[in-house]
């Protein structure tokens, strides 16, 4: 198993070398020149000319690709134009707040629909499966944006019993240890930071992991109604085990292997989500980042924000795919 | 596997099928007349609409729904724009771009995916790997890339979604082709001395079809999500044409004042990705029930 995870391993640094290259021949297809975009109208040729010089843009696209790729290598993107520091610490400081969302929309998404799942799937056509798949329809067909601004309208606007945006109330939290406020609030014992971080995060991860949470549901309903008819499920009710023992133990067990398929697939959706999700909230986290870097034309952010976006999501299918292993004692690599 | 585990349970609850038979029809009925009342809106747009979308009216500023018959049903935004012309407009955008992007994402997924599972090779190899790199961006980030490099517009938007939504058909086009190669008709084709071209145009497309189209049921619900959420992070189309996202995302900072203003943009992209996945879910059922795992596309 460990040679077929390192194969899998080194088979994704071609891609990653491709992905790079698309990322850089996409800035290079962007209409303007950012050289006279930085040095602004007030310009002559001869500054234009030191200053590509100084930026190695006079050299050719080839050149270019490969001083490109090797600094990218050792995360070195350059300078961000709108902040003025390295592109890697810009992004290094608010991407703590972007796991952290997305892990406590996983959290949300799992723990509701995989009961709900299983509760439908093992009864189907029963009130509780129509209930169940008209919620399974409604999370994939709802667009996430559009929840979490119906969400503030009702629970931030008319009930007021949520704040609106951003991570923390100006002055509770304590100081940063990961990066990770509930995690830091937890460690630190404060618990009115805590409970002031979950008040913050709820609505933007219930409507992050709404999407998920419609899939989810589906597919253990799915898994779990294919199972039920399984031969050894007829046996455990045959030896005379009570239903719910039969359901929970028996079936859940075997049905959640396509679950953690999809949880892994639905994480690349779940990340690009946190992107329309964080601006949505004005929660501080790299997808936000994105859209300012963007609107800013900040060239080496965007580079750096996109490739760690894509590099974090092939480590992620390359995890999900050594737990399928661990998983399912069938699967050897 | 699959098909061999749904036979099972056929045959071993008679009258499953036969139970879930009514429920199926609803999500058909439901789903198809929310889907034709899109299109027909979609199409008539500018005849329907009661007023010019654009038309600003400064005096009407920001007020709410006034019922049928009145002069503004659903209210105006904040510029005294009619809030009814711009939702109907915007059924416009979402129905021409979902369209297209169907159409030209299948065109060349199952095109690719045909000619790479009855080739094989090295031509499957390229083409694989192509499938490889361009899925290995998260879903979104691509065409929010593609967008802000080459520029908002109906066109680059179109082109932005396009990007990674033929794959899905190639993958599984692919795979259906592979096995359909040894398919006796196939084999009975080429030994009649066929053409690769007609074997593929005439033998083997024509037998992904019912695959392709409920591949295309969820590639349409994604991508009017994608191009709302693109125009919603000003990405997409110009400012000046009225769309769901646009609306939505000019209606942020009014959410606590004016309720109406994200309320119905929203509205019709969750109705009309509703419906489409309802008629997608029974399409499904239908005609191809081996893609129960698949679910809806990215």
């Amino acid at each position: 198993m460990t040679s077929y995870l390192t194969q899998r391993a080194l088979g994704t640094i071609p891609v990653l070398l491709l992905i790079s290259l698309v990322v850089f021949l996409l800035i290079h297809a962007a209409p303007g020149d950012p050289t006279l975009m930085l040095l602004g109208e007030e310009t002559n040729a001869a500054e234009v000319a030191k200053a590509k010089a100084r930026w190695g843009l006079d050299r050719p696209l080839p050149i270019q690709y490969l001083r490109f790729i090797t600094s990218a290598v050792t995360g070195d993107f350059g300078k961000s134009f709108k902040y003025a520091e390295p592109v890697s610490s810009v992004i290094k400081t608010r991407l703590p707040a972007t796991i952290e969302l997305a892990i406590v929309s996983i959290i949300i998404a799992t723990l509701l629909a995989i009961p709900l799942g299983v509760w439908a799937g093992s009864k189907p056509n029963s009130w509780i499966d129509n209930l169940g798949t008209s919620f399974g329809l409604f999370g994939i067909s709802m667009p996430s944006f559009w929840l979490g601004i119906m969400l503030i309208l009702v629970l931030a606007g008319i009930l007021n019993i949520l704040p609106t945006s951003g991570r923390s109330t100006y002055g509770v939290a304590g100081p940063e240890i990961t990066g990770f406020y509930l995690l830091d609030s937890i460690m630190q014992k404060n618990s009115q930071a805590a409970w002031d971080a979950l008040t913050h995060i709820f609505m933007p991860a219930l409507a992050l992991g709404m999407n998920m949470l419609g899939i989810l549901m589906r597919v253990t309903r799915s898994a779990v109604l294919e199972v039920m008819n399984e031969e050894y499920v007829v046996a455990a009710r045959a030896k005379g085990l009570a239903e719910k023992n039969v359901v929970w133990r028996h079936v859940t067990s075997n049905a959640l292997i396509p679950v953690i398929t999809v949880v892994g697939l639905e994480l690349g959706t779940l990340l690009s989500g946190s992107i329309i999700v964080e601006t949505v909230f004005a929660w501080p986290g790299s997808g936000s980042l994105l859209i300012t870097a963007l609107n800013a034309r900040d060239y080496p952010l965007v580079t750096g924000l996109v490739m760690t976006y894509t590099v974090a999501f092939v480590i992620i299918n390359l995890i999900i795919d050594g737990l399928y292993a661990v998983v399912d004692p069938r699967i050897r690599y | 596997m699959q098909s061999l585990t749904l036979e099972s349970v056929t045959s071993q609850s008679p009258g499953l099928l036969t139970r879930l038979r009514p429920w199926l029809h609803v999500k058909a009925c439901t789903g198809s007349l929310i889907v034709l009342s899109f299109i027909a809106v979609g199409i008539l747009g500018p005849a329907a609409a009661p007023l010019d979308p654009n038309k600003q009216e400064l005096t009407a500023m920001l007020k709410a729904p006034q019922g049928i018959g009145a002069a503004h049903v659903l209210g105006t935004d904040n510029l005294g724009r009619d809030i009814l012309s711009r939702v109907i407009h915007g059924a416009r955008v979402s129905l021409l771009v979902a369209f297209a992007v169907v159409f030209v994402s299948g065109l060349i997924g199952v095109s690719l995916g045909a000619v790479s599972g009855y080739f094989g090779g090295k031509v499957d190899f390229l083409i694989q790997k192509l499938v490889e790199v361009v899925w290995a961006f998260p879903p979104l980030l691509l065409g929010i890339t593609i967008m802000a490099f080459l520029g908002q517009g109906l066109f680059n938007l179109i082109l932005a979604l396009v990007a990674q939504r033929w794959i899905p058909y190639c993958r599984v086009v692919r795979g259906q082709a592979l096995s359909l190669r040894e398919r006796e008709f196939v084999v009975a084709a080429q030994c009649l001395g066929a053409s690769k071209r007609r074997i593929i145009l005439r033998h083997i497309i024509p037998n992904l079809v019912q695959t392709s189209l409920v591949i295309g049921t969820f590639a349409m619900a994604s991508s009017i999500i994608a191009e709302a959420s693109l125009s919603f992070l000003g990405v997409g189309v110009p400012p000046e044409i009225p769309t769901w996202g646009t609306m939505l995302a000019d209606a942020r900072i009014y959410i606590s004042t004016a309720w109406w203003l994200p309320l119905f943009p929203g509205l019709c992209i969750f109705i009309t990705v509703l419906g489409i996945n309802l008629l997608g879910d029974a399409l499904r059922d239908i005609l191809d029930p081996r893609l129960t795992r698949a679910g809806p596309g990215r």
